[in-house]
C-alpha cells in the first residue's frame, strides 16, 4: 500500500480505459489547441495530457514493465507533494472539465475523464484550491455553496409568488417533478425560479420545490471528492425518495446535471427509484406533447451558447435548438457549436477559485472570438455559471452590449402573462 | 623437381607461343588484371620453375577433383594441370599403397619448405581423427605433417575451406576445414561444391605467376573471384528489380527466366564467379539452367534453411508458435488484469473518506 | 559469426523470438487492459452504446473541425508516414514471401517502383515529423526519450529496407542482416512502448465513443 493518499487514490482510479489511454498516446500535442488555456495562453503548460503527468507516471510505475523496473532500480521516484503542490494549478486552474481535449484526440483517449479522476487524488491529499475547499464545506454546513440558506429560498418564493401571483408548489408528497435550484438562481437570477413556475403551470405540469433542500449544484464534483460529493448528494435523494416524485430536475447548471444524472446513481453506488432530467429536456419533452404553449417570439438576433457538461458531457444538443426555433426568430450558431463548443472558462470549480481568475478571463479571449463575428444581442446559456462567466467576460472585454440570458427565461417572454387567473395558495 | 620453367614444358608438350600468350590474356581475365598485364604474365611464367605440388584429399567426394579434370577438350585448366608436378593425388596417380605413401615423404623432403599444398575434403577430429585415415595415419595429422613443409596450402572445395558436407549439423566426426588445423601457413580457400575449376586453376595460375597469394577477403577467398555476389552479376538480376519472379518450376515466370528468388535463390548472398565465368567452358551456370543457386561455396551452406525457401521468409515455420505467442500473452495478459482488478480494489477497500475537517488541515 | 550466419540467425531464431515478444506482448497489452475493467456504470443510459464506441473507432481517423496547423500537421504528416509504411510493409513482394509463410496467404504485390516511392514518402514524413517534435514548444515539452527512441527504431527498418532493394556499396547480406536486425528490434520494443497504440488506439476509442454514447454525446 502507498503512504501517499494521492498515489493510493489514483490506484484506486486508475481502470483499464485509463490504462488504454496512457498506452495509446503519442505525445502529438493535438489535444493542446482543443484547450482554450493553451489557445489563448500559447503555453505548453497547457498542454491537457500533460496536466495528468502524475497520474501516467503512477500507472506507467505500478502497471507496466519497464516503469516497475525504473522504480524497483531508483531511476524513477514515486510521486511525492512537492509534484502534487506544482500540479495542483494545474488541475484546477487551467482546466473546466469541459472536455474538449475528450473530442479531438487521434487515439481517442478521454483525457477528461482521467482529470475528473485526477482530481479525486488531489483532493484525497488535500492538494486543492481553498475557494474550492470552502464551497464544499458551505454545503455541508449551510446547504449551499454561497451560502444561501432555505430561509433565503423562502424569502425568494415569498417575493415571486407576491410578484407574479402564482403560487410556488413547495414540499408536496407525490408531485410529477421536483424541481432542484442552483444558488445562482436563488440569489441572482430568481426569474428562473418565476419562468418555470408560468412554463410549469400553462402545462399542467405537477412540481414542487422542496423547502429544506434546493441546492442541485455538488462544488465537491468540482474538487474531485467522490466522498464528499455523494455526502451532498444523498440529501437531494433522500429528499426526493420522501417527497416520492416522478422525476427530479436539475436547473439550469451543466455540473449538477453532470452530479445528478451520470455521477449520482455511481456515487451513491445504487440506482435511482427516480428519473433525472435537466430542465431542458423537460421542456424539450412538453415542446414534443405540445403543452409548450407560447404565443410571441424573440425578434433579436441570439446565439446559444452550449454548456459543457450538458452538450459535450451530458448528451443534451436537440433540445436547446428545438426549443430556441419556437421562440426566436433570429437564431443563429456559432462556429464550433453543439458537441465541439468551446467552454467560458468558468466550469469545473474555475469559476469560484479566485486564484484562477486572470487566467479564466484571458482563456475568455476565445470565447470572444466565437461570439465577436455573430453581431448578437443575446447570448442564451442554460447554465448559470456559464451565465456569470459569460457576463463576467463580455464586460472584461467591453462587450456588455451582448445581453446574456437562460433559455427558460427566453421562453417564458414568450408567454402571455395578462391572462393569469390562479389565486394564490392553490 | 624438373628445372624446367612451366613455359618449357608448355612448349615441350605442343602448346605453341601463341596459344601460350592467349593463355596468359585468358589468365590476365581471370586474376581480374588487365589484357595488358598478359606478357608480364608470359614473362613470369616463363623464368618459373616447374613446382612441386601435393594433393590432399580427406573427407570429400571426389567432386572438386572430377570438376578439375573432367573438361572435355584441351583448355587452360589442363595447361595449368599438366605445368605442375602433382607428385601425390590419391585419385590421379598410378603409385598405390606404400608406394604411393613413399611418393609423398620423397616429395617432402625434396621441396621441403617450396612445395604447395592441396585439400579437398573436411578433417575429422573427433576421437582423435579416427574416422578417416590414409595408410593407417590420420587426416589430422597428415595434414600437420604436410602442412609443416609446404610454401603455401590452398584448400579446394567447401569442404577443406568451411568443413562442407561433413561439418554439416550434426557433425558426427569433427570435422572441421583446414583454417581450423593450419594456423601459420598461408590459405587460401577456393570454395565451391565443387568449385568452378577455371577459379581453382585461376588461384593456381597466380600463385606460379607471382610466387605470391591473391588478395584476400576474410574467409581466405581470392577476392578477384569471389568479390561479388551471384546475385550481382546475375543475367536475371533486372527481374528481380522489377519485382518479377518465377513461382513454381514450371509456371509462365519460369519458362520466362524471370528471377528464382522465390524459389529460394541463394544468389543475393553467394559469392562465387558462377554468374560470369560459368560452367562447363562457359556453358552455363545453375540458374541459367533454371534452378536457384545452393549457395554452395558459402560457410554451413547444408545447414542454412530449406534449399527451396526464399531468403526473406522466415527459416523456421512460425505459424504455430505465433498462435502459441498468441495465446500465451492472452492468458498472462488475463492473469495480470484479473490482478489489477485486484489491487484497485484492495486499495478501494482501504480507502481513507475524504472529510471537510481533513481537507482544512491540509496545504 | 559471419554475416551469413547473422542472417541465418536473424532469420531463424532471432524472427521467431522477436514474433513471439512482438505478438504476446501486443495482444498481453491488450488483454490486459481489458480485462482489467472498470467499475459498472450504474446511471442509466440514452441510447445503447456500443455501436457509439464502434463508430468513434472509424470517426476518429477522420479530420474533425477547428483544427490548427499543429493539428493538420500532426494528421497529415502521420497519415502519409502511415500509408507510406504500410504499403511497404503489406505490399513488397518478399514482405508478401514472409505474411505468407506464417498465415498461409498471399496477395498481389505492388511493383517495386511504388513501394519504393511509398518507403521514401514515409521515411520523409518521419523526418519532417522529428523535426515538428524538436520545433513544435507543445510537442516538444511532451516529448520524452522514449519518443526519440520510437521514432529511431521506426525509421531504422524504412532505411535499412530502402537500402536492401537498392545497394549501393553495401552486400547483400549486410543490408539483409541490418533490416532484418532493425525490423527485430522494433517488434521487440513494440509492446514496451507508445508504440502499443498500434492495437491500444481501437481500444482507446472504442472507450471513447462508448463513455461518450452511454450519455448521448457523439464523441
Amino acid at each position: 500500500m502507498n503512504t501517499n493518499p494521492a498515489v493510493h487514490t489514483l490506484i484506486e482510479q486508475i481502470d483499464s480505459p485509463v490504462a488504454s489511454f496512457f498506452s495509446s498516446c503519442t505525445h502529438c500535442g493535438m489535444c493542446a489547441d482543443a484547450c482554450m488555456f493553451y489557445t489563448e495562453t500559447q503555453n505548453p503548460l497547457y498542454t491537457p495530457i500533460r496536466k495528468l503527468e502524475l497520474m501516467r507516471k503512477v500507472w506507467w510505475q505500478e502497471y507496466t514493465f519497464w516503469g516497475k523496473v525504473f522504480k524497483a532500480l531508483g531511476l524513477s521516484r514515486a510521486v511525492n507533494d512537492e509534484d502534487l503542490r506544482r500540479w495542483e494549478p494545474l488541475v484546477y486552474d487551467s482546466c473546466t472539465l469541459c472536455g474538449r481535449c475528450s473530442l479531438v484526440c487521434p487515439m481517442g483517449n478521454d483525457i477528461v475523464y482521467m482529470l475528473r479522476k485526477m482530481r479525486e487524488a488531489m483532493a484525497a491529499s488535500g492538494y486543492v484550491p481553498s475557494d474550492l475547499k470552502h464551497s464544499v464545506k458551505n454545503t455541508l454546513d449551510k446547504g449551499s455553496p454561497m451560502g444561501v440558506t432555505p430561509q433565503t429560498l423562502k424569502a425568494q418564493v415569498v417575493h415571486i409568488e407576491r410578484e407574479t401571483g402564482r403560487s410556488i408548489p413547495q414540499d408536496q408528497k407525490g408531485a410529477q417533478y421536483l424541481l432542484l435550484l442552483s444558488s445562482a438562481e436563488v440569489a441572482q437570477f430568481p426569474e428562473f425560479l418565476s419562468s418555470v413556475a408560468l412554463i410549469f403551470q400553462r402545462a399542467g405540469v405537477s412540481w414542487t420545490l422542496s423547502s429544506t433542500c434546493f441546492e442541485a449544484t455538488n462544488a465537491a464534483l468540482h474538487m474531485g471528492s467522490s466522498d464528499l460529493a455523494a455526502q451532498i448528494l444523498q440529501r437531494i435523494v433522500a429528499e426526493a425518495e420522501r417527497l416520492q416524485v416522478q422525476t427530479v430536475i436539475s436547473p439550469e447548471c451543466g455540473h449538477a446535471y453532470m452530479a445528478l444524472r451520470w455521477e449520482g446513481p455511481n456515487l451513491l453506488g445504487r440506482s435511482f427509484p427516480f428519473e433525472v432530467k435537466h430542465i431542458l429536456e423537460v421542456l424539450s419533452q412538453l415542446q414534443d406533447e405540445g403543452k409548450l404553449l407560447t404565443h410571441t417570439r424573440e425578434s433579436g438576433r441570439l446565439t446559444f451558447h452550449d454548456p459543457c457538461q450538458l452538450a459535450r458531457r451530458g448528451g443534451i444538443n436537440q433540445e436547446p435548438r428545438k426549443l430556441l426555433q419556437q421562440v426566436a426568430e433570429n437564431f443563429v450558431e456559432m462556429e464550433d457549436h453543439g458537441t465541439f463548443n468551446w467552454c467560458c472558462g468558468g466550469g469545473g470549480g474555475v469559476g469560484v477559485n479566485e486564484r484562477a481568475k486572470t487566467l479564466r478571463l484571458v482563456a475568455f479571449n476565445r470565447k470572444r472570438k466565437q461570439l465577436e463575428p455573430m453581431n448578437v444581442d443575446r447570448v442564451v446559456t442554460a447554465c448559470s455559471n456559464c451565465r456569470n462567466m459569460l457576463e463576467d467576460g463580455l464586460e472584461y472585454y467591453h462587450m456588455d452590449n451582448i445581453q446574456v440570458t437562460g433559455l427558460t427565461e427566453i421562453i417564458a417572454a414568450q408567454i402571455k402573462r395578462d391572462d393569469v387567473t390562479v389565486t394564490r395558495g392553490e | 623437381m624438373s628445372n624446367l620453367t612451366i613455359a618449357e614444358i608448355l612448349r615441350n608438350q605442343g602448346v605453341s607461343r601463341r596459344a601460350f600468350l592467349k593463355f596468359c590474356v585468358t589468365m590476365a581475365g581471370l586474376m581480374s588484371l588487365p589484357p595488358s598485364m598478359a606478357p608480364a604474365i608470359a614473362k613470369a611464367l616463363g623464368q618459373t620453375r616447374r613446382p612441386s605440388v601435393i594433393w590432399l584429399s580427406f573427407q570429400e567426394c571426389t567432386g572438386c577433383t572430377e570438376s578439375l579434370t573432367r573438361s572435355n577438350k584441351p583448355s587452360v585448366e589442363n595447361l595449368i594441370l599438366n605445368a605442375v608436378s602433382l607428385d601425390y593425388h590419391h585419385t590421379l596417380q598410378a603409385a598405390a599403397g606404400t608406394a604411393a605413401e613413399q611418393a609423398r615423404t620423397k616429395a617432402m623432403a625434396e621441396a621441403y619448405g617450396k612445395y604447395l599444398l592441396i585439400v579437398d575434403g573436411a578433417i575429422p577430429t573427433k576421437d582423435g581423427g579416427v574416422y578417416s585415415t590414409i595408410a593407417g595415419i590420420t587426416n589430422m595429422q597428415m595434414l600437420s605433417e604436410v602442412a609443416a613443409g609446404a610454401a603455401a596450402i590452398v584448400a579446394v572445395g567447401t569442404c577443406a575451406a568451411f568443413g562442407g558436407l561433413p561439418h554439416a549439423s550434426p557433425n558426427p566426426t569433427g570435422a572441421v576445414p583446414v583454417t581450423h588445423l593450419v594456423k601459420n601457413k598461408p590459405i587460401i580457400n577456393v570454395p565451391g561444391c565443387p568449385p568452378i575449376p577455371v577459379v581453382i586453376t585461376g588461384v593456381l595460375a597466380h600463385y606460379l605467376t607471382f610466387g605470391t597469394i591473391p588478395p584476400l577477403d576474410k574467409l581466405h577467398r581470392p577476392i578477384s573471384f569471389y568479390g561479388d555476389t551471384i546475385h550481382d552479376r546475375c543475367y536475371r538480376r533486372p527481374f528481380y528489380d522489377q519485382g518479377k519472379f518465377a513461382k513454381t518450376f514450371d509456371d509462365e515466370g519460369a519458362r520466362k527466366g524471370w528471377c528464382l528468388y522465390e524459389l529460394g535463390c541463394r544468389g543475393p548472398v553467394t559469392h562465387n564467379a558462377c554468374a560470369t565465368s560459368k560452367w562447363n567452358n562457359g556453358v552455363s551456370f545453375p540458374i541459367q539452367s533454371g534452378h536457384p543457386c545452393l549457395g554452395c561455396s558459402e560457410p554451413d551452406f547444408w545447414d542454412m534453411g530449406r534449399f527451396y525457401q526464399p531468403l526473406a521468409q522466415p527459416g523456421t515455420p512460425l505459424s504455430k508458435i505465433a498462435l502459441a505467442a498468441v495465446a500465451g500473452g492472452a492468458a498472462i495478459g488475463g492473469a495480470y488484469g484479473v490482478y489489477d482488478r485486484h489491487k484497485r480494489n484492495k486499495h478501494l477497500q482501504t480507502h481513507e473518506k475524504v472529510t471537510v475537517a481533513a481537507l482544512e488541515e491540509k496545504p | 559469426m559471419s554475416g551469413l550466419e547473422w542472417l541465418m540467425w536473424l532469420r531463424g531464431p532471432g524472427l521467431k523470438w522477436a514474433l513471439v515478444i512482438f505478438l504476446a506482448g501486443l495482444v498481453y497489452r491488450v488483454i490486459r487492459i481489458i480485462s482489467s475493467g472498470k467499475s459498472r456504470d450504474l446511471s442509466v443510459p440514452r441510447q445503447p452504446y456500443l455501436m457509439q464506441g464502434l463508430l468513434c473507432i472509424v470517426r476518429r481517423s477522420i479530420f474533425h473541425p477547428g483544427m490548427t496547423h499543429r493539428g493538420y500537421f500532426t494528421l497529415i504528416s502521420g497519415y502519409t508516414f502511415h500509408i507510406g509504411l504500410l504499403l511497404a510493409v503489406f505490399f513488397l513482394q518478399q514482405h508478401i514471401l514472409v505474411f505468407k509463410s506464417i498465415l498461409h496467404v498471399s496477395w498481389p504485390a505492388l511493383p517495386p517502383f511504388a513501394v519504393d516511392v511509398a518507403t521514401l514518402v514515409s521515411i520523409t514524413a518521419l523526418f519532417a515529423i522529428l523535426i515538428h517534435r524538436i520545433l513544435d514548444p507543445v510537442v516538444r515539452a511532451l516529448t520524452n526519450y522514449q519518443d526519440i527512441l520510437a521514432w529511431i527504431l521506426t525509421v531504422l527498418p524504412l532505411l535499412t529496407g530502402f537500402a536492401l532493394m537498392h545497394p549501393m556499396g553495401i552486400s547483400y547480406t549486410a543490408a539483409m542482416v541490418l533490416h532484418l536486425a532493425s525490423v527485430e528490434m522494433l517488434l521487440v520494443v513494440i509492446p514496451f512502448t507508445k508504440l502499443t497504440h498500434m492495437v491500444t488506439l481501437f481500444v482507446s476509442r472504442w472507450y471513447n465513443g462508448a463513455l461518450g454514447g452511454y450519455r448521448g454525446v457523439k464523441t
